[in-house]
């Protein structure tokens, strides 16, 4: 057997850290309510409702990332323009900026000092405290996520597919519906997976504009402060519960499947 | 069929400036020239998949310069056969049919059944594009550019990805196909053979220019410039110095066919046209001079002969049998000769 040098051993060592540093605390956390809490955690209505609204909202900031961001990403992937650097660089903005700053930003627009905050007070949209506050904040946060992944995705097949289509003539549209959106639908469910993901675990933006309702995140951190440790435990391993079979559920939808040949 | 005037294209890199070129209906046109000349470029703004910087296209009589490539009836075919991988081959013949107008149902059915068959593809249409071979691809990408029954088909380098034994076959298929429809067929390829057998005419583009039109054998043997005249593979281009039906390679004085309208210009001649003896023949040929074999280089089937005349370096193709036979051998003193109508002047 070939010897196996330091640079081996120092990866090995460094992966193993890195593997416990992830897996320790979340084991940790998830055995530490006896099955006794987690079950009577289960009767608690805000619990359950929080992780409802959870979900609810982080599924409706993905369905409104996946409406307005599936065109653009498509224009994205295929165009090259002037200025494009420029919009990437803007769509990524939520990614850098930190969470409270963004959940103020919201603000400032969404408040009756702005005109658009105004606007949307006289069609009685309320945007501060509200499940449409919270959705509003996921989809800014987890867009880039949705955006960025679908365009890759795009970017990965040959346009020159969709020319053949055209000169088979089918229109743009119908060439989007029946070959770049079948080709990409995997792509589109890893874009969802990630925006749903980043907007569930969403926390800062969110108790800034709505701390009611309460969101799963909002709720953990209200039972840790007011309770402490162990009151919090039990939600926070329902929510992570509910969040991985969600996003276990989809993985496997999205792995490759073998063609009949 | 195709009209285009002065087109211009600027497309990142690729730059077509003033393309000028006019294909009759029913023809099979070739397109050559080295790569990144700008041909595929050319093709796509036939089919409208490229933005128009100037100029005028018009197919069949009809100014399609502003149209959208569904509009054109312009079938393209890509090198890499752009199959769409999610659909059987059967969903891939028929994916342009609900485009086209209604009422043909039967006759759609009939052409399908008749294009599988032509193509010999009966056995494939379940499958998936990715189970199948280049030459099967390759068949099959037609049959879907033929079922909508373009008026044009663009075929981009069809096969230059394949294995020889299959591009013989499919250069065969795209004869009889041609011979069998009126669709006007626009090919690119840098292969000269498949141009001999296939095209009428052809372009030569170079730099995004089109450099030379006519019929093929006008290309091959009368080019029009030294760039053409390399590109076709006349080995023997030479600067030369006219004085009526005499010209001067450097110290060799050679007899043309007509006089030169300026007196300086290019002489060219085809490697295969000219001829290597041992000693002088007794023959009409006047231009025979003697020489070295300064070179011998394997080209397959035949050899070429580098032959220093003075100066000057003449390239000669010679058949392995009449290699042996002769005994060439590199500093063997021998004769070449050819005649002055092989020459081409320009």
């Amino acid at each position: 057997m070939v010897k196996k040098g330091p640079f081996y051993w120092i990866s090995f060592s460094c992966g193993i850290m890195v593997l416990t540093f992830i897996l320790l605390p979340l084991v940790e956390m998830l055995t530490a309510p006896s099955g006794a809490m987690l079950r009577e955690t289960l009767k608690d209505k805000n619990v359950i409702h929080s992780i409802w609204l959870s979900i609810y909202t982080a599924a409706a900031a993905s369905g409104i990332a996946f409406l307005v961001g599936t065109p653009l990403a498509y224009v994205l992937a295929r165009t090259h323009f002037r200025g494009k650097h420029f919009i990437e660089s803007i769509i990524d903005l939520p990614i850098v900026i930190p969470h409270p700053v963004v959940g103020i930003a919201i603000l400032g627009v969404a408040g009756k000092n702005h005109w658009l905050g105004q606007f949307l007070y006289e069609l009685g949209i309320r945007i501060m405290g509200s499940t449409t506050g919270i959705i509003t904040v996921l989809t800014f946060v987890g867009m880039p996520f949705y955006i960025n992944a679908l365009k890759a995705g795009f970017e990965s097949i040959s346009p020159r597919l969709e020319n053949v289509s055209r000169s088979l003539g089918a229109s743009m549209w119908s060439t989007f519906i029946r070959i770049t959106f079948p080709l990409a639908w995997r792509s589109v469910l890893v874009g969802l997976i990630m925006c749903c993901a980043r907007s569930i675990s969403e926390f800062g933006a969110v108790v800034v504009v709505a701390y009611h309702p309460m969101i799963a995140p909002v709720l953990i951190y209200e039972r840790f402060e007011a309770y402490g440790l162990k009151y919090s435990q039990p939600v926070a391993v329902w929510l992570v519960l509910v969040c991985l079979s969600l996003f276990l559920a989809l993985r496997i939808l999205a792995l490759p499947r073998k063609k009949a040949s | 069929m195709i009209e285009i005037r002065n087109l211009k294209v600027h497309l990142g890199e690729f730059r077509l400036k003033d393309i000028n070129l006019s294909i009759e209906e029913g023809e099979f046109f070739v397109l050559m020239g080295p790569t990144g000349a700008g041909k595929t470029v050319l093709l796509e703004a036939i089919a409208g998949l490229v933005p128009i910087l100037e100029g005028k296209i018009s197919i069949g009589g009809r100014n399609v310069t502003r149209m959208t490539p569904e509009q054109r009836g312009v079938g393209i075919m890509y090198q890499d056969y752009a199959l769409f991988p999610h659909l059987t081959i059967s969903r891939n013949i028929n994916y342009g049919l609900r485009y086209q107008g209604v009422g043909t149902r039967e006759s759609a059915e009939e052409r399908f059944d008749h294009l599988v068959d032509e193509l010999g593809i009966g056995h494939l249409l379940k499958r998936y594009p990715e189970t199948l071979s280049g030459g099967e691809l390759q068949r099959v990408a037609l049959a879907r550019a033929l079922m909508v029954e373009p008026r044009v088909i663009l075929l981009d380098e069809p096969l230059s990805a394949l294995d020889q034994s299959f591009r013989e076959e499919i250069r065969l298929l795209l004869k009889q196909l041609h011979r069998n429809s009126r669709i006007t067929f626009f090919m690119v390829t840098h292969d000269f053979s498949e141009a001999l057998t296939l095209a009428t005419k052809a372009a030569i583009m170079n730099n995004g220019a089109i450099v030379q039109t006519g019929t093929i054998r006008d290309i091959f043997q009368r080019p029009s410039s030294s760039f053409v005249a390399n590109f076709v593979g006349m080995k023997n281009v030479f600067p030369a110095v006219f004085h009526g039906t005499t010209a001067h390679i450097e110290t060799i004085t050679i007899e043309v066919p007509r006089p030169h309208q300026n007196s300086n210009g290019h002489i060219a001649i085809r490697p295969e046209d000219v001829v290597i003896s041992l000693k002088p023949l007794r023959s009409s040929i006047r231009n025979s001079f003697s020489g070295t074999i300064i070179g011998i280089i394997d080209q397959g089937f035949l050899y070429e002969v580098h032959v220093r005349v003075q100066d000057v370096v003449f390239k000669s193709l010679v058949t392995k049998g009449a290699a042996i036979d002769l005994g060439l051998d590199i500093g063997m003193d021998v004769r070449i000769l050819f005649k002055s109508s092989a020459l081409h002047i320009f």
